[in-house]
């Protein structure tokens, strides 16, 4: 074991948990669209061919059914197979493999087999990727029992997490936002270096706001969170990492504390990740509550090409800051 | 099949015509490429290089007929006489574009010319053609449906139930499939264990040709040959149109998965010189009007991009309309 940590960006920190986990587990094996010579649209996989070879690093036709499907499967036969969709927006062409077969195997065969897959999802805007390109499904999965839903927002929870994910025995899918590959921080070396499903994390303290944040969003929260201590309004930055399961217990005692919630997340509005927490607080934490809950997300509407479009409707750290101030 | 000769329906006008449009497109993307950085998308697909698979397939069509594209969407838009200031707005993320901004490049379209629109989910363009060919049917218009896609594409599972269903119910569409060896990096000969991928059209019952993409006038051909058989009530047709993409597979891409010595050597076949030549030896055309066609290109090319630029952003305060035909309130941060 190591203390030693080093700064790397988020796709590299994917990458070293998945070169660790493939190097000490001859059942990891990876495969998706131009992951290898290629290295991903990304640049997460970059190398991976070279190190573990052909075999275990595999190029697949476009056909993200058989992607799936083929993880699922080699899943179900004990391997330990990581999937990436090239982008979550592809995610509709292979929900039967997911939803209908990953999610409800075990349950539905009493108990008899495990599914231990990883799904990798690069998600988000932030490209010019317009309505096809840019969106974010992660609540679309919570809505499925069966599966784990994994979304860090940083260097290294993302290699903590992948750990985790690619040790489950159970399918994970693990989202990675675009803009979340290029943030850097200091990354732990130590190849047991896990963290647990199910444990938010706090990034700031505070006694006024509790504003629950994913992905991207994290760092806008940060942004405005700093901001707002210049005016002495205290936040506390609340990053689940996990939607499902859900650390229910850090933020209902945030919110004990404060009396006041904001949620921000980049999903559109309705049925969203925010939907979702704002109705456990209200059914769980009603009584800590002096304001009403505001969630900031995005409108619901197809994610626009233009990029002065594109800004006018994802949450920003302005927004937030101004929203946490109307609360107050 | 000599097409060294011209098709005898085409008139000279007609024959130049085509060359005009290779060529803009040509143009077009290449002007893209240079000004990549001020559109700043990643997400742009040039078809350099292909010009002569849009362009044989659309003259085969009336303006009536329809066509769904690919991500890789420009030049099927220009074959089927989309306006270039509107293309290159869109690209450029404007209010003047043909999809006032909300789209960009891998999602033009041209609903007044029945371009259905390019997609940026590979393989979802046979699905939708389906309906429309099958609209066509019911309603006795007599009009046929052209669907483009690539080698990559045609790996996804959409495509073998478009086929199927289009072959069982003898729809009018004709699938134009753009083998150019590649999706994104990614070899076709690696992706599928076959080479010739019109085989797979034996299976669906339904003709399957394989055809010089490089030569405009042997897709107008074929297409020619399918159109006419699907208006006739006699179904799907799959044409395999073998090509090469030049350029990097977005203007971005650094492309290093394919060798110099293959680029060049398909290069050597270029579809513009190989129609030019013939343009020139049936003396079609001479070296004037080739210098002022080519000017002409660039010129309108030049202009476009004037357009785009004097073309204001797209209003904010309209990022919520257009959602829905009958408007909902949708709130709103
Ligand atoms: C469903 C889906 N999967 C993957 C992609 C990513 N992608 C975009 S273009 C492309 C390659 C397509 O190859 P092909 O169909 O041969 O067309 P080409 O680019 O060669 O014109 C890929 C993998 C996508 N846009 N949609």
């Amino acid at each position: 074991m190591t203390t030693e940590t080093i700064k790397m960006k988020g796709s590299d920190a994917i990458k070293l948990a998945i070169e660790e986990e493939m190097e000490r587990d001859e059942s990891v094996f990876i495969m998706g669209e131009d992951i290898g010579q290629y290295g991903g649209a990304f640049s997460v996989t970059a190398g991976l061919l070279e190190r573990f070879g052909p075999e275990r690093v595999r190029d697949t036709p476009i056909s993200e059914n058989a992607i799936l499907g083929c993880a699922v499967g080699a899943a179900m036969a004990g391997m330990r197979p990581i999937a990436e969709v090239m982008f979550a927006d592809f995610l509709c062409v292979c929900m039967e493999m997911i939803v209908n077969q990953a999610a409800k195997a075990r349950y539905m065969y009493g108990g008899q087999v495990n599914v231990p897959v990883t799904i990798r999802v690069p998600f988000g805007t932030g490209i010019m990727g317009a309505a096809q390109h840019s969106q974010s499904f992660e609540s679309w999965f919570m809505h499925v029992p069966g599966l784990k839903i994994v979304l860090p927002s940083d260097a290294s929870d993302f290699k903590g997490l992948m750990k985790t994910a690619i040790r489950d025995n159970d399918p994970v899918m693990f989202f990675e936002h675009k803009r979340t590959y290029y943030y850097t921080n200091e990354v732990p070396l130590d190849k047991e270096f896990m963290i647990p499903f199910g444990q938010a994390r706090k990034f700031t303290e505070g006694d006024d706001v509790t504003i629950v944040a994913t992905g991207a969003m994290v760092q806008e929260s940060i942004i405005a969170a700093n901001k707002l201590k210049e005016e002495n309004i205290q936040c506390e930055v609340i990053d689940p990492r996990t939607l499902v399961p859900l650390d229910k217990k850090t933020i209902l005692g945030s919110i004990e504390k404060t009396g006041k919630l904001v949620i921000v997340d980049e999903g559109c509005k309705t049925c969203s990740v925010s939907a979702e927490i704002a109705a456990l607080v209200a059914e769980e934490g009603f009584q800590y509550l002096k304001r009403n809950i505001v969630r900031i997300n995005t409108p619901d509407v197809p994610i626009p090409y233009a990029p002065n479009l594109e800004r006018e409707i994802i949450p920003s750290a302005k927004l937030i800051q101004n929203q946490v101030k109307n609360l107050i | 099949m000599n097409s060294d000769e011209l098709p005898k329906e085409w008139s000279s006008e007609e024959s130049i015509n085509i060359y005009k449009k290779m060529l803009m497109i040509r143009e077009f993307e290449t002007r893209i490429t240079k000004d990549a950085g001020k559109i700043k998308s990643p997400l742009v697909h040039p078809y350099t290089g292909e010009e002569a698979i849009a362009v044989g397939a659309c003259a085969a069509i009336n303006e009536e007929d329809y066509i769904t594209s690919t991500h890789r969407g420009h030049g099927h838009f220009i074959a089927k006489d989309g306006d270039v200031n509107l293309l290159m707005a869109e690209i450029y993320g404007k209010e003047g574009g043909i999809c006032k901004g909300r789209g960009g490049s891998m999602h033009v379209a041209d609903f007044s010319k029945n371009m259905l629109g390019a997609n940026g989910i590979v393989g979802a363009g046979p699905p939708l053609a389906l309906g429309v060919a099958l609209a066509s049917k019911m309603r006795n218009e007599g009009k046929v449906v052209l669907t483009f896609f690539g080698d990559g594409a045609s790996n996804q599972g959409m495509l073998h139930e478009s086929m199927n269903l289009a072959a069982t119910w003898k729809l009018p569409v004709i699938f134009i499939l753009e083998n150019n060896k590649y999706g994104w990096s990614t070899p076709a000969q690696t992706a599928t264990a076959v080479e010739d991928l019109s085989l797979r059209a034996q299976g669906y019952g339904i003709k399957g040709v394989i055809v010089d993409g490089n030569d405009v006038i042997e897709v107008y051909k074929s297409t020619k040959e399918a159109v006419d058989l699907a208006r006739k009530g006699g179904g799907s047709t799959l044409i395999e149109c073998k090509t090469f993409r030049w350029q990097g597979q977005t203007t971005t891409d650094a492309d290093k998965y394919r060798s110099n010595e293959e680029k060049e050597e398909w290069k050597k076949r270029c579809p513009i010189e190989i129609y030019k030549k013939r343009l020139i030896r049936g003396e079609i055309i001479d070296q004037t009007m080739i210098k002022e066609i080519e000017e002409k290109t660039l010129e309108q090319v030049e202009l476009s991009v004037k357009f785009s630029k004097k073309s204001k952003k797209p209003d904010t305060g309209t990022v919520l309309d257009d959602i829905y035909k009958n408007p909902i309130d949708i709130g709103g941060n």
